[in-house]
């Protein structure tokens, strides 16, 4: 247990994760941001992207959908919209997503582009994360 | 007395109700647990919601932001959150019954009362009796999502930021278990004082960015968190009510077929014995 950091996920629909890692590296809205055991506690919020967490040599990613990382020197709390597993992201659905949101865009009329963009962004990263194409 | 035959109609008609509601004890029992897991589902992240704003707290300034002021109350605002089917016992009268109280309790004390509802039963209750609302969202019964939840939040806090209300109550039924739900009214703004958690308190806490602008998305969050809990709450207490409502209907058909057979039974042999009783008559007159 020395020198581990317990991570948590957490979304209104259930608990995503909860484990002890060794590292994460976590989407904050200010910028990218690695956390160690011993980090200076901290909040921030969280922008779309991707979460990643390292047990022994082992990377593993998540999507997160905006939220809110609380982190302690031996725990790191994310609270999101909703968070999923790289093998549990429905490539099909994002890929229909984004061809809606696009849609939406190019008609250039009555749309709500701030959501648009979103929802492309949200769609983007998850089709990114499924083909394991991890920008890193 | 009934004849034979009306017996036996009713018998026949108590045995189909009893079907019927013995069917809808049963979709009612799988509703409620699907129901159930999600609450359980939902409840770590509205306790970690807790805990981080109630550290939150420790640090910030408290009237920072306006979802935490505390305005002089002219206007309340009330919403009622029942079920949208009925069948399901005293749930969606106790909820309407307890929420025209507390709405009473606050005219008296002469306070403007904005009612809104959630669910078509509470809606239907102030339509027949010409009391106007204010919003009514139905169609959420056994289709709760958390995006209702954020609609309904960002409604309700974009009126009271713009002060319109200065206090908004919700009344849901609380899921306790199977058998007891409680009605409660719950203050969803102002957000009250977040008590302490308990948890570890670290001095030197760095925000990013700042802890107003943490405020600014944690705060939305918090009540959209608590409707969503609410609606759960609600939808888990509805199943569970309606399952024991129709499980005592169930029994109560048992109950009443076995009355009605004893009566048919009890017919049919006094209808047998006056038959011998002419045959033996119409023997004895014969020798």
């Amino acid at each position: 247990m020395e020198n581990r950091l317990r991570l948590e996920i957490v979304t209104p629909h259930r608990l995503v994760f909860s484990d002890e890692v060794d590292e994460i590296v976590a989407p904050g809205s200010e910028g990218e941001f690695g956390v160690l055991p011993g980090h200076v506690p901290f909040l921030t919020t969280l922008k779309i992207g991707i979460l990643g967490y390292r047990r022994g040599n082992n990377w593993d990613y998540l999507f997160t959908n905006w939220g809110y990382a609380e982190v302690g020197p031996d725990k790191v709390v994310i609270l999101a919209e909703s968070a999923e597993k790289a093998e549990e992201i429905d490539i099909e659905r994002a890929l229909a997503a984004k061809k809606r949101a696009e849609q939406r865009l190019s008609r250039a009329e009555d749309v709500d582009f701030v959501r648009a963009q979103a929802s492309i962004e949200r769609a983007t990263i998850r089709i990114q994360l499924a083909e394991k194409k991890v920008p890193r | 007395m009934p004849t034979l035959r009306d017996i036996k109609r009713r018998i026949g008609s108590v045995k189909n109700t009893r079907q019927i509601t013995k069917a809808m004890k049963m979709v009612a029992a799988a509703k409620l647990r699907k129901a159930q897991t999600k609450i359980i589902e939902a409840r770590p992240y509205a306790n970690k919601m807790a805990s981080v704003l109630g550290s939150l707290a420790l640090r910030a300034e408290r009237d920072v932001h306006p979802l935490l002021l505390k305005r002089p109350r002219k206007t309340v605002e009330v919403i009622i959150l029942t079920g949208d089917r009925g069948l399901c016992g005293a749930f969606n009268s106790n909820i309407i019954r307890r929420g025209v109280e507390f709405i009473k309790k606050l005219r008296a004390d002469g306070l403007d009362v904005n009612i809104c509802t959630i669910g078509r039963k509470g809606r239907d209750y102030f339509k027949r009796r010409d009391i106007p609302l204010r919003k009514m969202w139905t169609g959420l019964s056994g289709r709760v999502s958390y995006f209702n939840a954020q609609e309904i939040a960002q409604d309700i806090i974009d009126n009271y930021i713009n002060e319109t209300v200065d206090e908004v109550y919700l009344a849901y039924n609380e899921f306790r278990s199977v058998m007891v739900q409680r009605v409660t009214i719950m203050k969803l703004l102002p957000i009250e004082p977040i008590e302490e958690t308990g948890e570890t308190f670290w001095p030197d806490f760095i925000y990013e960015p700042s802890a107003g602008d943490i405020y600014d998305r944690l705060l939305p969050k918090h009540i959209e968190i608590q409707v969503f809990r609410a609606l759960l709450e609600s939808q888990a207490s509805e199943e569970a009510a309606r399952m024991t409502a129709m499980e005592n209907a169930t029994k109560n058909s048992d109950e009443m077929i076995e009355k009605l057979t004893l009566q048919y039974n009890k017919a049919r042999q006094a209808a047998i014995t006056k038959e011998l009783m002419d045959i033996v008559g119409g023997v004895e007159a014969l020798k």
